[in-house]
């Protein structure tokens, strides 16, 4: 069986902890961006991008076996680092786990200052865009 | 205002004891000192502004214009007292023509609005320019849209200046205001306000000044200009949020009508018809912003103490010592090249998005502007997503140009 969300959620709190200084949880960060599947270009249209980030994120989400399938690119490192991030979560997930889902990691990886909800950064609308497909596709 | 020559740029000393009145930039932010490049968007406020706020509700708190108790006439003329200074601060003829808002936005709100109802027909035109902040340019529109109005725009070259031969073209019989930003925010450019100005009052169109940018940073006289109006903000320039002015000829504010009605902006009121206060009062519905101009009127007295032209040239200074350094870095595009600029950097690092290279800065207590800086028109002429500006003011350091310049270095490195 696999990870459920809060285990995943475990893993990655306890990978942030063997980092003792902001450099190296933003360069993790940044190599779990680039761990991510190359985006085609025809898939970067206007109607998939996350409103609300400073950056461009484009989101695509489908269903397979009942489980939710996320798929995303960023024109920023970060921004891309956090949409892989909150993938590893939430991916292969029923919607039903994924809407309901509290994202505790985030305030204990130590990243809080940068992904705290705050219009530039644009976690909130990333995770309100992934819950909203994943409620979508319920049915 | 007399021009400061005595204090030199460089002057250490000097401009140390000035960074020491603006107790925000003591401290740390994320385990480094704060540098504070953030200028153009908010300023920060010296120790004898705070304090006017505080000293107002200590000692003399009560409602203005109104009472004939003590407090409020000693209220009331401190309140009067700063719309003096403002005045004097810009060359107004008269205090009847400064009317206090609350920024540079609700300005020209104030003015898109009232002019739109008084002297906007279906197919005249406003002319504004292809650099304005959404505030000089959102408004128009509201205004055109209102009335049938078109609003035309004065083209800018890849360099970020405005493309003024195209001018007479774009002047029309039609023109019935010109609207343009001093200063852009976004790419540091001053703009040629006085040539605008002559060339549309030989044909009668008024003009209008966004001069939310150059009131911090250079001597500004609204009569050398002759302009017809002139909007700012406070916050720009030491004062508090919540707090500007709308300068208008004093013909012009007695043609327009009232903006907002209310209390304080009468003078006889009945069911049946209501008669307007003076000027400025006309333009002044409800209880202003008592503390907000009080604290206005003493930031002016702490530029003033400095002098303008001196502040100008120390932000000068700081800003070409920062662009010499960035110009060695890898990479560096700088966005807005005009050949007159302001104390403002719009840049980006080649292959790097702004949004990285603004959240890496503030890990390292930079504090920058990312994004498109309200200015979206900007950003698709030159096909990108933003910009990082580092804008710089008179209270800001040679080490914090240092440490700026460092703190990109290392952003570089972690980012590409």
């Amino acid at each position: 069986m696999s990870a459920s969300i809060n285990e995943i959620q475990d893993e990655i709190i306890e990978e942030f902890e063997l980092f003792d200084d902001w450099m190296q949880k933003y360069d993790h960060l940044i190599e779990m961006g680039k761990s991510l599947p190359i985006m085609d270009a025809s898939l970067k249209t206007d109607d998939r991008l996350i409103k609300g980030c400073q950056s461009k994120v484009w989101l695509v989400t489908s269903k397979k076996n009942g489980l939710i399938e996320y798929f995303a690119d960023s024109d920023a490192v970060i921004s891309k680092g956090v949409i892989a991030m909150l993938i590893r979560v939430l991916n292969n997930h029923t919607p039903e786990e994924i809407v309901n889902a509290d994202l505790y990691f985030i305030d204990r990886i130590g990243l809080k200052e940068h992904l705290s909800p705050n219009r530039s950064n644009g976690l909130v609308s990333m995770i309100r865009q992934m819950k909203l497909d994943a409620l979508a596709l319920s049915n | 205002m007399t021009p400061t020559v005595s204090i030199q740029p460089q002057d250490a000393l000097y401009w140390n004891k000035i960074r020491n009145d603006f107790p925000i930039l003591q401290q740390s932010v994320n385990g480094y000192p704060l540098v504070y490049l953030d200028n153009a968007a908010s300023s920060q406020k010296p120790q004898q502004v705070i304090d006017s706020i505080v000293h107002y509700y200590t000692t003399y708190n009560a409602n203005v214009h109104r009472g004939v108790h003590t407090l409020s006439q000693k209220g009331t003329d401190a309140f009067e007292a700063a719309r003096k200074k403002v005045q004097h601060f810009i060359g107004a003829n008269s205090e009847k023509e400064i009317i206090f808002t609350k920024g540079t936005t609700n300005s020209v709100n104030l003015l898109a609005y009232t002019f739109s109802q008084q002297m906007l027909m279906p197919d005249d035109e406003i002319l504004i320019t292809a650099m304005e902040h959404h505030a000089n340019l959102v408004p128009w529109q509201m205004a055109c849209e209102r009335t049938g109005a078109k609003l035309r725009v004065i083209p800018m070259n890849d360099e970020g200046e405005l493309q003024l031969d195209q001018l007479d073209n774009l002047i029309t019989d039609k023109t019935r205001l010109i609207s343009v930003v001093h200063v852009s925010n976004a790419l540091g450019t001053v703009n040629p306000v006085k040539y605008i100005i002559d060339k549309a009052h030989n044909h009668h169109i008024p003009v209008m000044i966004d001069g939310a940018q150059a009131i911090p940073h250079q001597p500004v006289n609204v009569k050398e200009l002759d302009c017809d109006f002139y909007c700012f903000s406070g916050h720009k320039m030491c004062a508090p949020t919540g707090i500007g002015v709308l300068y208008a000829k004093q013909t012009w504010l007695e043609k327009l009508p009232p903006f907002e009605g209310g209390g304080e902006m009468i003078s006889d009121v009945s069911f049946e018809k209501t008669t307007y206060n003076e000027l400025p009062f006309k333009f002044e519905a409800g209880t202003p912003h008592i503390e907000g101009v009080i604290a206005l009127g003493q930031a002016i007295d702490y530029l003033e103490n400095i002098g303008m032209d001196a502040i100008y040239a120390r932000e000068m200074y700081l800003h070409n010592l920062a662009y010499e350094k960035l110009n060695t870095i890898p990479g560096f595009i700088p966005v807005g090249k005009a050949a007159k600029k302001a104390s403002v950097i719009s840049f980006l690092i080649d292959g790097i998005h702004p949004y990285d290279l603004g959240v890496i800065l503030d890990k390292q207590g930079i504090a920058v502007r990312t994004g498109h800086h309200c200015t979206q028109p900007i950003m698709k002429q030159f096909n990108i997503p933003g910009t990082v500006r580092a804008s710089f003011a008179f209270y800001n350091s040679e080490q914090d140009v240092e440490f700026f310049i460092a703190a990109i270095k290392k952003a570089v490195k972690m980012l590409s």
